[in-house]
Parts: structure tokens; sequence; C-alpha cells
């Protein structure tokens, strides 16, 4: 007998499709299961399955496995405990992975100098047009460093969104020092009496050693003209991103000691679970969330409603 | 990319190998090993899943069990399944009936379309076509602006017509390029959730309106779980041709591309590696699936070095290395000839891990060493140059001042030529000799 072997091509792809939305209906089903107030006790097989959500909202394995390791311990001696005390559980366990809250903005130097950094495509100057928004309507006066001198444009996409976010922009043509451009905007903020300063930067993938040591370079630059300077830098990270963004924060936090996270594009279906872990692991808070392409889809990181999202 | 899927799955299949006998737990134990490694490449669960229990059951069928190497059945079944999930062909641009042939790319926001687009267009020039492209993105502010500026600093013809609608935007540039000649006509469009049903309505008709012969999904190589859901609204609302995937120069694990494949079951046809526009190339799912595998891409590094390397160059030097008369001058040229065939961790990532090359992955040469690796050998005496032994402590002193270098690095580089040396009597012997036969150099 050889049963697997002729009859298995042709329909390979069908059938892991088929048992992809298969996975996916019989999850959510199991899920409202699992996580209803019910008192059954919680199955292996729902644990797995569980497992499995996290895996899929980009948590990763470390964190997803251990996650549901303490809901097996949940019922420690005793008998497993029921899926509803589970759903309790798990959403605290999640919640303290991020830092508590009661962060806020709190600006001591002149101009508040902020270094928005990232990957390429995460939307980096999207997030700047919405930041400068968002300080303009606190009634802070902001100037933007268009000091991603290298994309196609980029200057270009920056100057619309400053003119719907009234802030001004210092820029200069493209292919000059990205520390260049910032020197100049950092001057022009201090003449101005500005309050924040926010400096764009080109995308830059974490490996890239040049580029790394070029960002770094305008940290320095901007140390120079502004005491403690820059006061925050922002890695922008997308939703979508998977186990890479931890490895991403991780090298850029090394590189500029990274003062908070933005994750943008929560917008879609992606959960981006992978700040759970950078939260956790590597102590970087995060700041804001970005969900649309509005000026005002920029809102700070509330750890409850993404906590829910990741549940529900 | 995939480096580390793939020293990980290395591991496993290295315990697997030398087994006489595979027993249901470490079956079990090297399964999970396996998933974790999938997993942790982002490739989506359900896709780990089926691979996980395909393996599973053809590992444990009474063929493997039965046979004298049931750790080597194993690595071959895994190989196997590998390679089919990334498919096993080489795609090709489908060419349209009449000209021009319309290609359209769509995606996520940032996954890079725009610059997609110009390095598409690029490489097809460099294959002897006339493109010309058009963006339909009236969204994103500059979007349109940037597709020009990639085409000024390109060379390539841009098409910016003064309608604000996609669909017009369009067939206008179709029909410049049908009366121009251009062929084929790319065209970008805005970056779009899957999720928003009106852009998603309106990609369907920029589609239908241009008669798109091509529809390429362009997707982040970064991209975690959500790549399956993404990947699969877009081929449930368009006919995808294929995928391209970018910022595969990234350490990403790149398990986005199993998924995708997977899901759209199109093959992924080119990727994007690097800043450069040059940077693009066509995909070779049994290449890609060797070198998670641990055989290495060398054909892609002998492309690579065919395109930067003539054909004299590559003959004197094979002519030496048979010789065995290495020096320093080659050593140089060496250098210099490495430099062309663009980053080193790119170069040294294509090269198969483990064997011959073990440990070369780790060998951190950064390019800037190269720049001193080249002052140091121009400071010596062709004398010198010639008999690398003839270099002592005064001569090396010497040659660090000259070079404005230390001691210590002069010493640095006299033991990488001499290692390079070695390998290259390696080489001779055993890998290179066999199949530089094989790959016809030209020369």
């Amino acid at each position: 007998m050889n049963p697997s072997k002729p009859k298995e091509r042709p329909g390979y792809f069908g059938r892991l499709k088929r048992a992809l939305q298969s996975t996916r209906r019989e999850l959510s089903r199991r899920m409202n299961e699992l996580l209803g107030p019910r008192e059954s006790p919680i199955s292996p097989e729902q644990l797995e399955e569980l497992e499995y959500l996290l895996i899929g909202a980009d948590l990763g394995v470390e964190t997803s496995e251990s996650l549901v390791a303490k809901i097996r311990q949940g019922g420690r001696g005793k008998r497993p405990i029921s899926s509803g005390q589970a759903r309790k559980l798990l959403a605290s366990e999640l919640l303290e992975l991020f830092e508590a809250p009661g962060w806020r903005e709190e600006w001591v130097a002149k101009p508040h100098v902020v270094l928005v950094v990232g990957v390429n495509g995460v939307g980096k100057t999207t997030t700047i047009g919405k930041l400068a928004h968002r300080y303009a309507r606190a009634g802070k006066s902001a100037i933007v460093s268009a000091s991603d001198t290298f994309r196609a444009a980029a200057v270009e996409q920056l100057s619309v969104w400053c003119r719907r976010s009234r802030a001004e922009l210092i820029m200069q043509r493209g292919g000059t020092d990205p520390a260049a451009v910032l020197h100049d905007a950092l001057q022009a903020a201090k003449a101005r009496n500005k309050d924040v300063l926010l400096a764009d930067t080109a995308g830059r993938l974490h490996t890239k050693r040049n580029l790394m040591e070029e960002v770094k370079k305008m940290a320095r630059v901007a140390g120079r003209l502004v005491p403690g300077a820059p006061h925050d830098v922002y890695l922008v990270l997308d939703a979508t991103t998977g186990q890479n963004g931890l490895i991403q924060a991780r090298e850029f936090l090394t590189t500029l000691g990274v003062t908070g996270i933005v994750v943008t594009k929560l917008d879609g279906t992606a959960k981006g679970g992978i700040v759970a872990a950078i939260a956790s692991q590597l102590k970087i808070p995060i700041r804001f969330v970005g969900t649309g392409e509005g000026l005002d889809d920029l809102a700070p990181f509330d750890r409850q409603t993404f906590v829910d999202s990741i549940l529900g | 990319m995939f480096e580390n899927l793939s020293s990980r799955l290395q591991k496993i299949m290295r315990d697997l190998k030398g087994e006489g006998r595979v027993s249901k737990a470490h079956l079990n134990a090297s399964l999970r090993q396996i998933r974790i490694a999938l997993l942790e490449a982002d490739v989506h669960f359900g896709v780990v899943k089926s691979f996980i229990s395909g393996i599973r059951e053809k590992a444990l069928g009474q063929e493997v069990m039965r046979s004298l190497t049931p750790g080597q059945q194993v690595v071959k079944i895994v190989n196997e399944e590998l390679t089919r999930l990334l498919g096993s062909e080489t795609a090709e641009l489908t060419k349209g009936v009449r000209r021009p042939t319309v290609i359209v790319l769509v995606g996520l926001q940032g996954s890079g379309k725009t610059t997609t687009t110009g390095k598409l267009a690029r490489w097809l020039q460099a294959k002897g076509r006339r493109p010309l492209m058009v963006s339909t993105d009236v969204r994103r502010p500059a979007a349109i602006r940037q597709l020009s500026v990639v085409g000024s600093a390109i060379g390539i013809e841009v098409e910016d017509p003064p309608a604000r609608d996609p669909v017009r935007r369009a067939r206008t540039a179709r029909k410049r390029a049908a009366n121009m000649a251009f062929d084929p006509l790319i065209v970008d469009t805005a970056g779009r959730l899957h999720v928003d049903d009106e852009l998603m309505t309106e990609l369907q008709e920029i589609v239908a309106g241009v008669g798109a012969h091509e529809i390429l999904l362009v997707a982040d190589a970064m991209t975690g779980q959500d790549a399956v859901r993404s990947a699969r609204s877009f081929g449930d609302r368009l006919d995808l041709s294929g995928v391209v995937l970018t910022k595969m120069d990234g350490d990403a694990r790149g398990g986005a591309a199993l998924s995708i494949r997977t899901v759209t079951g199109k093959p992924i046809k080119f990727i994007g590696t690097g800043e450069d526009y040059g940077a693009f190339e066509t995909f070779h799912p049994e290449r890609m699936a060797g070198r998670i595998l641990g055989q290495g891409d060398v054909l892609r590094l002998i492309e690579k070095a065919q395109a930067a390397v003539t054909p004299q160059d590559s003959r004197e030097m094979l002519q030496k290395i048979q010789r065995d008369e290495f020096t320093l001058d080659d050593f140089r040229a060496q250098v210099r000839q490495l430099r062309k065939l663009g980053p080193l961790e790119q170069v040294l990532g294509m090269l198969p891990q483990g064997g011959l090359f073990k440990g070369m992955g780790k060998v951190q040469v950064q390019e800037k060493q190269l720049d001193a690796m080249e002052a140091i050998i121009n400071s010596m005496t062709p004398l010198e140059r010639a008999n690398p032994r003839i270099i002592k402590g005064s001569r090396r002193r010497r040659i660090a001042r000259g070079s404005g270098r230390r001691v210590s690095d002069v010493n640095r580089l006299l033991k990488q030529y001499l290692q390079t040396r070695t390998m290259m009597k390696r080489m001779k012997r055993g890998f290179l000799g066999r199949s530089m036969d094989r790959i016809n150099f030209p020369v």
C-alpha cells in the first residue's frame, strides 16, 4: 500500500487553505466558549487553542507559552480552573506585561526634542503629522525637522501634514545630511522659542550599521545644541510586524535609548501583540497608538483597551 | 533573512540525521522544535499546524520506520514539505497579448509599493524593455510626487496625468503607453488596509479599468501573523498573479513568505533586498528552500559574481587557485571584487552554513575594514606582496606607518590573508573544484 503519495499533489494548497479557514473559524468559536463566563473546567485542548490565539496576535511563542502556563497553574492542586476564571486571569496577566498607567508628557526643556525613528514604511511621517497636531491642540508651539532626506518626496509628504497641523517645517533640499537639517531646525526652534521639536528621520532597517550611526549622529547634534536632547526617542512600530519587532526595538534601544513606542496601523486586523513582548522584556513603555489616516487618529496607549482587543 | 530560521532548523536536522532509529518520543520532540522555530519566524500558526501534522503523518508511515536511515528519511520529508510550501518553480512575469502589458502593484500601507514600482521598472529596463510608470495614489500626501522623483532618479518615464481619479489616471497612462510604444505599464496604487471595503473596490475598478495582466501583491517580509489575513483579503478581491516580498535585507526570519505563499497559492516572483533601486531580484524558491535548510544560495552568489567579475579576472583567479599562487596582490584584487558584490553581510549570507564555510557567517567584516585592508596592502612593496613571508617585524612597522594603521592591524590582515589562502586550498580540493566545472564560468 502506498496511500499518501500519488494523490497528495493536486489539492495541496486548497486543502491547506481550507484548513486555515476552518482553524480560524474554529478558533473564534472556541474562544467564545473558552472566554465566556462558563463554569466548566478548562480542557487541555482549550488551553492549546488559547495559546494559538495569543500566538496569532503576534505575542510570540515564549510570551504565549508562559501566559498559558500561568493559567494552567491557576488551578493549582485542585481541579482545573473554569474558563470564566481563565479569561480574568489571562486579562490580568496580560495587563501586567505593560507598565502601569500614570504617564504624563512632562516637558522641562524648551524646546523639548523628540526624535522619531523606525524601519521603512511603518508610518513615521504620518505619526509626526499627528503628533504635531496633538501638540498644537494642547496649545504647544511645534516645529518639525524634515530630516528624512533620503526617501523620494518625504519632505513634500511631511509639508502637507505640517500645513494640516499648522506646524512650522524646517527643510532643505533632498540628499543633504539629515543632521544638518536637524541642526537648522534646532536653532530655529531656539530662536523662535518653540515648545517642541519633532524630528522626522528616514526609515532604516536596524541591521544597517551605517544608517544606525547616521541617526546616532543626529542625536549627538541635538544634544550639543539643546542640553539633554533628544528628550524623547519614539520608535514607530507597524502593528502588522511580527517577531522581528522585538529585535528592532532592542537594536534601536541600544543605539539610541528609545523612550517610547508608537504603534501604528492598529485599525486593521493586526493585533500588534509584539509590543507586549517589547514592553515586558525591554521595559520600553508604549506611548501612542495610530488608528487611521486622519489628523486625530492618534491616541495615548491604553493597556486595558489593548488587552481587550487581543482577547476580543 | 531566513538565517535564524535556518540555523535553528539545521540544528534540529543534524540531531535527527544521525539517528539509526527514530523513536516516537524523539520525533515528537523534534517536531516541537520545528514548530517553535517556524512560529518564531512568524509563519502563521495554521500553516505551522498543517506542516507539522503533514510531516508527522509521513514520518510515522511504514516506509520511514522500516528504512535503514530513518533519521535521514525524516530530514528528507521536512525538506520536501518545505520546498512544496515555497513552491518549486521560478515564476515569470505574464506578458499581455496586446501591448502594453499592464502590471498593477497592490499592498498594505508602507509595504514598499512605490519603491518596488521603481525597482521593477529598472529591472525590466535592464532586460531591454521600455517601461512606463504611473501612480494612482491620490490619497497619501506627495505619493504621486514620490514616484516622479523615483522616476527621474532611475531615468524611467513617469506618466502624471492631471486627472485625480485613480482609474482615469491609469487609463490615460495606458493610452500613452500604447501610443508611444512603452511596454510594460506599471501601475502604483494607494496603500490600503485590507479591511477597507471602499478602497478595495477602488482597486478592483483600477484593475478592471486598465486591464491588468499581472497583479502583484507587495508584502513586507517582517509581517507577523496578520500576513495571512491581509494576503487572503487581497486574494479574495483580486486575481493576484504573484507576490513581491520587500525588506528582505533585514533580519526578519521571513515566515510571512511561507504564509503568504500558502494562503494565496501564488508564487513569490521577486524580492527587494536593499535601499538601492538595483536591490531587486527574481525569487528562486528551490534555492530559498535549500538556504533555509543550510545548503546555501551559492547559485545566487555566483550570478552576482559573474556580473561583477570579468571573465579574465575569474580565469586568472581560477588558475591561481589551482596553482596555489595566491599572493597578497590577488588578495587585494579579491577585496576589491568583494566590494563590487554588494553589502558583505548579504554575500556571506548566501554561503552555505556549516561544512566548508562553518562559522563564516559570524566573521564580521565591515565595509570600513575593507578600506583599511586595501590601504595596508597598498603600503607594501611589490616584493612584499609577492612574498608575504618576508614581512617580519620592521617591515610590519613600516607598513603600519605607511597606511596609518597599527601594527596589530597589519598582523590581522596577514592572518586573514593566510586564512583565505588556506580556504582556497580547501576549495580547490573540495567544493569549488567540483562545482566550478558544472557552473560553466565564462572562462
